[in-house]
């Protein structure tokens, strides 16, 4: 079953003077899709969506909207839905009358423009809100209402740039379940602009993390996670400790890396060449206590506990390698494994599988 | 140490002294309009209306003032169409030029008028237009600009101009958008401006000498070869129609600035 693509970015580049903003991104978005925009300030999120909204001019590349390029339209003629960072609600327009807004200018009749709203407003949970003005409303609101908005016209796709990025957490984590829930119900195609990694994996089908305006790497949040191809993605989505060595042997999928530590083995991510630096990047909740003897793990090192930080759920630790550097390990609270305390002297493991082989780019 | 108290009578008694010392002047003036007698006295001998029937009755008053709110009128609505236009084209435009533009546009506030009244006048005088309504008008819309440029310049910088791309985004066209949306957002602005504008060009005294004739004079210029002259209780009764007339505006203007909860004087002076 595959569906047909919604938007498709082909080598696009924005320039602000000597700044390259976004650096030739490819993308396709297929019908129904949601795609999260995962990366630092400045990586070029934003840009990239504002391209996409016909509010910024792509320098080179071009976008096409089912099939269609878009450098010919206009803002007011993509049809696309854009849900700003910060709401841009009219402040002199109700509730009603803002979501009604689009639909006026889509020539509905002012009655039916008006039922329309009303229904979208019950949509998104604010049926009594509707004469209200968006300053007479909180946080949460405004962004449901400019939901609305959005979603009031049944755009084909919606952009969203960091919609939840002033709310507190509760109330970030009720909306993120709401948006998931009319992305399901409502079928539509979403690009979604976040710098919190935790949303990104939790709403999306696929992320793409962006890095100084180049879509570093895109996937599933599952295969992003555990298969970083870069050191930035390794270290931007999650926490990793970043083992440095260099290439001894490459079989496959298996890489062996010789470390300060000896050979260590992982996951070959592509890119490494046999010789070439590169680092082992070990994700902290992948890091087994072992019990001398125990051998079912490929790696293994030795080092002191420094620090055990509470989590609640876990804790975290910090371990001293013999050669000074350090590692961070997590371990689940209520585990049959002996608890780590500070200041033993520990070996510590982690399979092959579990960790991956990068190139060494810095 | 004096106590708190003191020193906030003290600052009291400060803030009374010179509220009477800008306004008792002006007091007196309305108050002696009233009087019956032909002499400037204070306090008036007596009451009467004497004096605002014979600025009725005295053509050359009537006239004035008619020649004064048309020029008022015209001003104000020709210096906000310009200034508006001016602030918006200025608000998306930056660099040198930009600012030269700007800093040309506001020159009128820091040229004295007498000098704006002397350039002004040089040139229509070569054209002929001295004593003409259109050259009142022209001369006052040069010295307005500048007011209606600045309080359209603050609405515009205070307004957030995601409004103006969302409602892009939501398929009104760039007309409609403006109208819509930052129209009616900048609107307060806008008013201001205009207020501003009647109120400088009925007042307005300097430029109006020099482009005024005894057959096409403002008030302020009646006035003010009046009071060169014989002066009785009249000028004082027509100082104080300007007085309500310019007190009517500024009423005008704090009442719009409370109900749009936007400070209108902002941008003033910058
Ligand atoms: N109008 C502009 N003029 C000049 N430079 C700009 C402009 N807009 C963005 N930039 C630059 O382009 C780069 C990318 O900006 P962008 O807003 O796309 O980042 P972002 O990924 O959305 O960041 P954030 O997470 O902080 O919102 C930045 O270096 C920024 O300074
Ligand atoms: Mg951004």
């Amino acid at each position: 079953m595959t569906r047909p693509t919604v938007l498709e970015l082909r080598g696009v580049s924005k320039n602000f003077g000597p700044v390259a903003a976004v650096a030739d991104v490819d993308l396709e978005l297929k019908q129904g899709e949601f795609i999260s925009f995962l990366g630092p300030s400045g990586s070029g999120k934003t840009t990239t969506l504002m391209m996409v909204a016909g509010l910024q001019a792509p320098s080179s590349g071009s976008i096409l909207l089912n099939g269609r390029d878009l450098a010919p339209l206009p803002p007011y003629k993509r049809n696309i839905g854009v849900v700003f960072q910060h709401y841009a609600l009219f402040p002199h327009m109700s509730v009603l009358a803002n979501i009604a807004f689009p639909l006026e200018m889509r020539k509905l009749g002012r009655m039916q423009a008006r039922r329309r709203a009303e229904a979208v407003l019950r949509l998104v949970g604010l049926p009594d809100l509707g004469d209200r003005l968006p300053s007479q409303l909180s946080g949460g609101q405004q962004q449901r209402v400019a939901l609305a908005r959005a979603l009031a016209y049944e755009p084909p796709l919606l952009l969203m740039d960091e919609p939840l990025g002033a709310l507190d957490k509760n109330l970030r984590a009720q909306m993120q379940i709401e948006i998931a829930r009319l992305h399901r119900e409502l079928g539509i195609t979403v690009l979604y602009v976040t710098h919190d990694q935790e949303e990104a994996l939790v709403m999306s089908d696929r992320i793409a993390v962006f890095n100084h305006g180049r879509v570093e790497q895109i996937g599933q949040p599952q295969s992003l996670y555990e298969r970083p191809v870069t050191r930035f993605v390794a270290g931007f989505l999650g926490d990793s400790t970043f083992l440095p060595g260099k290439v001894q042997a490459l079989q496959k999928e298996e890489a062996v890396v010789l470390t300060a530590h000896g050979p260590l083995r992982g996951h070959a991510s592509p890119g490494v060449r046999p010789g070439e630096a590169a680092v082992v990047a070990v994700r902290p909740e992948r890091v087994v206590l072992l019990t001398p003897g125990d051998t079912a793990r490929e790696n293994a090192l030795r080092g002191r506990i420094s620090d055990v930080i509470y989590l609640g759920q876990s804790r975290k630790f910090v371990v001293r390698l013999e050669d000074g550097s350090e590692l961070l390990g997590l371990q689940p609270i209520g585990t049959a494994s002996p608890a780590v305390t500070e200041g033993s002297e520990v070996l510590l493991g982690w399979s092959a599988t579990d960790c991956n082989v990068l190139a060494d780019s810095d | 140490m004096t106590a708190p108290w003191a020193w906030r009578w003290a600052a009291y008694a400060l803030v009374a002294a010179i509220s009477v010392y800008l306004v008792a002047p002006m007091a007196i003036i309305v108050v002696i309009s009233f009087s019956d007698s032909a002499l400037l006295t204070f306090p008036p001998p007596g009451l009467s209306l004497r004096w605002y029937r014979s600025l009725a009755e005295t053509p050359a008053w009537r006239d004035s003032i008619l020649v004064s709110l048309q020029v008022m009128v015209l001003t104000a609505v020709a210096a906000t169409a310009l200034g508006t236009a001016a602030a918006l084209g200025l608000a998306s435009w930056r660099g040198p030029l930009a600012a030269t533009i700007r800093s040309l546009l506001m020159a009128p506030l820091v040229i004295p008028h007498i000098i704006s009244g002397a350039a002004i006048f040089l040139l229509f005088d070569a054209w002929g237009w001295v004593g003409s309504l259109q050259a009142l008008v022209l001369g006052h819309i040069a010295l307005a600009v500048p007011y209606v440029v600045a309080t359209v310049g603050a609405a515009l910088e205070t307004m957030d101009h995601r409004l103006t791309q969302a409602a892009l985004t939501l398929g009104a066209s760039p007309r409609i958008a403006f109208m819509r949306v930052t129209l009616p957002l900048i609107r307060p602005g806008i008013l201001a401006g205009l207020l501003f504008a009647a109120m400088l060009s009925f007042d307005e005294l300097i430029v109006s000498l020099f482009l005024s004739t005894p057959q096409l004079r403002t008030v302020t210029v009646l006035m003010w070869s009046n009071v060169l002259g014989d002066i009785d209780p009249e000028i004082s009764a027509i100082a104080t129609v300007i007085l309500l007339v310019s007190m009517v505006l500024l009423a005008l203007q704090w009442f719009l600035s409370r109900q749009r909860g936007v400070p209108v004087l902002q941008g003033i002076g910058r």
